[in-house]
């Protein structure tokens, strides 16, 4: 017997050999799995990006089986769906899966975001990672805002209506745009073949190239850590940091246990309430698209709301349409706009740790304000988020130097 | 640190969960498969089709589509019948020996439930082409009349059974079908079932 | 650690009002109070739209087989009790009325009701079919308090009766006139029993959907239990 395993494990390390000459196998499983070391002091918002890859696979599977049967035609597209939800075996599971995924994702990467802002995770020498991500939320975005429209809903027609229609707010070739973007003189049957196309393929493909690049460019500095500080600064005698453990086993073995807790509640909300109340699946959605007749209430995807409130925080459409590219684009300076000299909010001072605090609360109250009817008081509080949502951006410079930060400590705690 | 390690624990943990996430893993494969089966939409396009044979003439033949495939149903005269004793010798399987291809019912020398009224799949048992009605006998040759196969010369008699040397391996298939009221095929549904 | 869980807090009220706020936005709609999970309730309320509302109303993406299955009915029970338009149970449920006349007699088709209950919600079907009133300058001879200037007729005014728009101190409401073969109780039964139904053929995988989930939560846990151990196990290296 022992002998038998002994031979076995020379033709695999054969194989093993085999393969390393010609591709670097083993050197690649070693530099980003087995002997990739990050902090031991890892806390729950370090799961997050795990997670969003779990997503991102959910997404990648059920959308292929999704494609098999989905009809990309104004003609067709309602009754595919429904052609899944009700004829498809296990094509409600699969499809309730990917609209469920879609939120979710942005539940997941929002909160690994917040993560870096906490911990200071887009400071040097990780402002490339942090730049990659940001890039990474608006191919989101649009592969989110594309995959919409597919289902042919009134919500998903009337909302393409009036996100594409913002385009048109551009000076000069804003309706030019608006018209190359749609392919016809309104949402049709031209807009969602494109939107297939973009969805299915085009935007997928950069998202999943973007994402390479990202665990690249991590791989290459090493993770942040709660404390804010660089492990490669202490290694032991082997040259392995002293306050890092490898990926593998003691990362993976961490990250398993918080994937099936994600999904637990994944399915929570897959199998009890796919709706979630009309927020994953808006009610008007169940209706098809009637370019006769605008729901009563037009509200984009949960998701975007934050966004939405900003667009219609302010009475001119040119400058609602730039307030929200403004606030998608400023994040991309925050490496920059930090002027604090630690990275994590556990060394900061009081200014920063209200500020972020007064971000995350214009963050939600816009999201919710994105809801709400545009009238009364909604437009004031709208308003003062958007004050305070800018303002942590435009402020930081000033606010982070004179921030009374704490001493940090050399080694991790 | 690692020798108080119980690693007989730790190797039991670590292949249970690996079981069990493998367990898990071909669960969640189980409706991405299934879903490539056909719908209930094309079980139901693809339900027993009824065919009535009440304007069917002896030695006509006619073809009806079920489940989006070809099927013939051929009338035959006393004649062509009596052909059917006589062309034994050139067959492959004379005898319908392969049970897969026919139901019981049509276990026999005429392969259906009425001798007089052939049901066949008008599919090649070679690739799928769909053979030719071919059902006059040419006297200088073995050819007793029955199907031709023109993509790759593949011969059938009038009861769909193959001839030796051509490239189909088996006689054509022969669809479960009832003789659901007088004068009208269904094909679909067994005889005896319904 | 401390100063992470404001933000946290913040966002759970906020989280609360929010909910608050859209549980307030709706229109004041009667609750149908129905539950999917009641078989014989789904049953009656199949007999229901079958004799009051398949004549002009399609479920174009429903099938009736699935029906059968579902409500633990037999094909003979439902080729007699509920398959009026059609002779195959894996047909679906087609409208008996040709959809063009429809248009041209209504003005407009009747809609589909296969999502109908999904898209205005159990609530607003049993308040609407409970809302009807004599208007005699409708072309229908009725008006609706749910949905003015509807072009549906009161298909169910024989088991109602007819309904009145009575004003008391600037509020309007509805005052039985002419009494129908049901008492009001039984009508709104047979309400609650038709919206079901309509909710039921929204989603007819609902109840089995439920079912599957409970077992795929247990596997988890099983499953968190164990990676949870190996966790565990294997951390007892870090020191």
């Amino acid at each position: 017997m022992a002998n038998n395993d002994k031979k076995q494990m020379e033709s695999s390390s054969k194989l093993l050999n085999w393969i390393d000459e010609r591709f670097p196998y083993t050197e690649t499983m070693r530099y980003h799995i087995t002997e990739y070391y990050a902090s031991k002091n890892f806390n729950i918002w370090y799961v997050f990006g795990v997670l969003a890859m779990v997503v991102l696979v959910i997404q990648l599977f059920t959308g292929i089986f999704l494609t098999m049967n989905y009809k990309p035609s104004a003609v067709d597209a309602f009754s595919s769906v429904e052609y899944i939800m009700r004829d498809v075996e296990w094509g409600w599971l699969i499809r309730y899966m990917h609209s469920t995924g879609a939120s979710f994702f942005f539940i997941v990467v929002y909160l690994h975001m917040f993560r870096a802002m906490l911990y200071g995770s887009y400071k040097k020498p990780r402002e490339l990672i942090w730049i990659i991500g940001m890039l990474i939320l608006i191919v989101l975005m649009a592969e989110a805002f594309s995959g919409y429209l597919l289902p042919w809903g009134q919500m998903s027609y009337w909302g393409a209506q009036v996100i594409i229609s913002i385009f048109g707010a551009i000076p000069l070739v804003g309706e030019a745009l608006v018209e190359i973007i749609r392919g016809d003189y309104s949402i049709s049957d031209v807009t969602l073949n494109r939107f297939f196309a973009l969805h299915v393929i085009a935007l997928p493909l950069a998202l999943v190239a973007l994402i390479f690049v990202h665990i690249v460019a991590l791989h290459e500095v090493g993770s942040n850590n709660p404390d804010g500080i660089e492990i490669k600064e202490y290694k032991d005698q082997h040259g392995i940091p002293i306050d890092g453990v490898a990926f593998h086993p003691y990362h993976t073995s961490k990250d398993l246990v918080a994937i099936i807790i994600f999904l637990m509640i994944f399915s929570v909300v897959v199998f009890f309430a796919p709706d979630m109340g009309g927020y994953f699946l808006e009610y008007s959605n169940f209706e098809k698209a009637n370019p006769m007749a605008t729901p009563e209430h037009i509200v984009p995807s949960w998701y975007f709301t934050p966004f939405y409130a900003l667009l219609r925080a302010v009475p001119d459409k040119l400058g609602g349409a730039i307030l929200m590219v403004l606030a998608v684009i400023l994040p991309l300076f925050l490496p920059w706009l930090d002027r604090a000299k630690v990275k994590s909010i556990r060394y900061r001072g009081w200014i920063y740790k209200m500020a972020l605090s007064l971000f995350v609360l214009s963050f939600i109250s816009l999201g919710v304000l994105g809801v709400l009817p545009a009238e009364g008081i909604y437009v004031l509080l709208a308003r003062i988020s958007a004050l305070f949502y800018f303002a942590f951006f435009i402020l930081m410079p000033y606010y982070t130097k004179i921030d009374k930060t704490k001493p940090v400590p050399d080694r991790v705690t | 640190m690692t020798e108080k390690v119980d690693q007989s624990k730790r190797q039991f943990l670590s292949i249970a969960t690996a079981v069990t996430g493998g367990v898990g893993i071909a669960f969640a494969a189980v409706p991405f498969l299934s879903s490539l089966k056909p719908s209930a939409r094309a079980r139901a396009l693809g339900a027993p089709v009824e065919v009535p044979l009440a304007s069917l003439e002896p030695g006509e033949m006619i073809r009806v589509i079920w489940r989006g495939r070809l099927v013939y149903v051929l009338r035959r005269t006393e004649e062509m019948l009596g052909r059917l004793v006589g062309v034994t010798e050139y067959l492959r399987d004379p005898d319908s020996s392969n049970v897969e291809l026919q139901p019981s019912y049509a276990t026999n020398e005429h392969r259906s439930l009425n001798p007089e009224y052939l049901v066949v799949e008008g599919s090649c048992t070679h690739l799928g082409c769909a053979p030719l009605p071919r059902f006059e006998v040419t006297p200088s040759s073995d050819w007793f009349g029955g199907f031709f196969c023109p993509c790759h010369g593949s011969k059938f008699d009038l009861s769909g059974r193959v001839y030796k040397g051509v490239p189909a391996p088996t006689n054509l298939r022969v669809p479960p079908y009832t003789f659901s009221q007088t004068n009208v095929i269904t094909i679909g549904i067994d005889s005896g079932t319904a | 650690m401390n100063n992470l869980k404001s933000p946290f807090y913040l966002t759970l009220v906020l989280l609360m009002l929010m909910t608050d706020i859209f549980a307030a936005a709706g229109k004041s709609l009667e609750k149908a109070n129905n539950d999917p999970q009641d078989i014989e309730s789904l049953q009656s309320g199949a007999r229901n739209f079958m004799n009051y509302c398949s004549g002009c109303h399609s479920a174009e993406y429903v099938r009736y087989d699935v029906i059968v299955s579902d409500l633990g009915l037999t094909d003979e029970e439902v080729k007699q009790y509920l398959m009026f338009n059609t002779q195959q149970t894996f047909d679906t449920i087609n409208a008996s009325m040709p959809q063009t006349d429809a248009a041209g007699w209504f003005g407009q088709a009747p809609p589909d009701l296969s999502l109908m209950a999904r898209a205005k919600g159990t609530d607003y079907i049993y308040s609407f079919l409970k809302n009807f009133y004599i208007d005699p300058s409708s072309p229908t001879g009725v008006d609706n308090l749910i949905l003015a200037g509807t072009s549906m007729p009161n298909v169910l005014w024989e088991l109602q009766g007819h309904q009145f728009i009575v004003e008391e101190d600037g509020v309007s409401h509805l005052e039985l006139g002419v009494v129908g073969k049901m008492s009001e109780k039984e009508f709104d039964i047979f309400l609650r029993d038709t919206a079901n139904f309509l909710e039921y053929l929204s989603e007819p995988i609902r109840n089995a959907r439920r079912a599957l989930g409970i077992k795929v939560l247990m596997f988890l846990a099983f499953f968190l239990m164990l990676s949870y151990l190996l966790k565990k196990e294997i951390w007892k290296d870090v020191k």
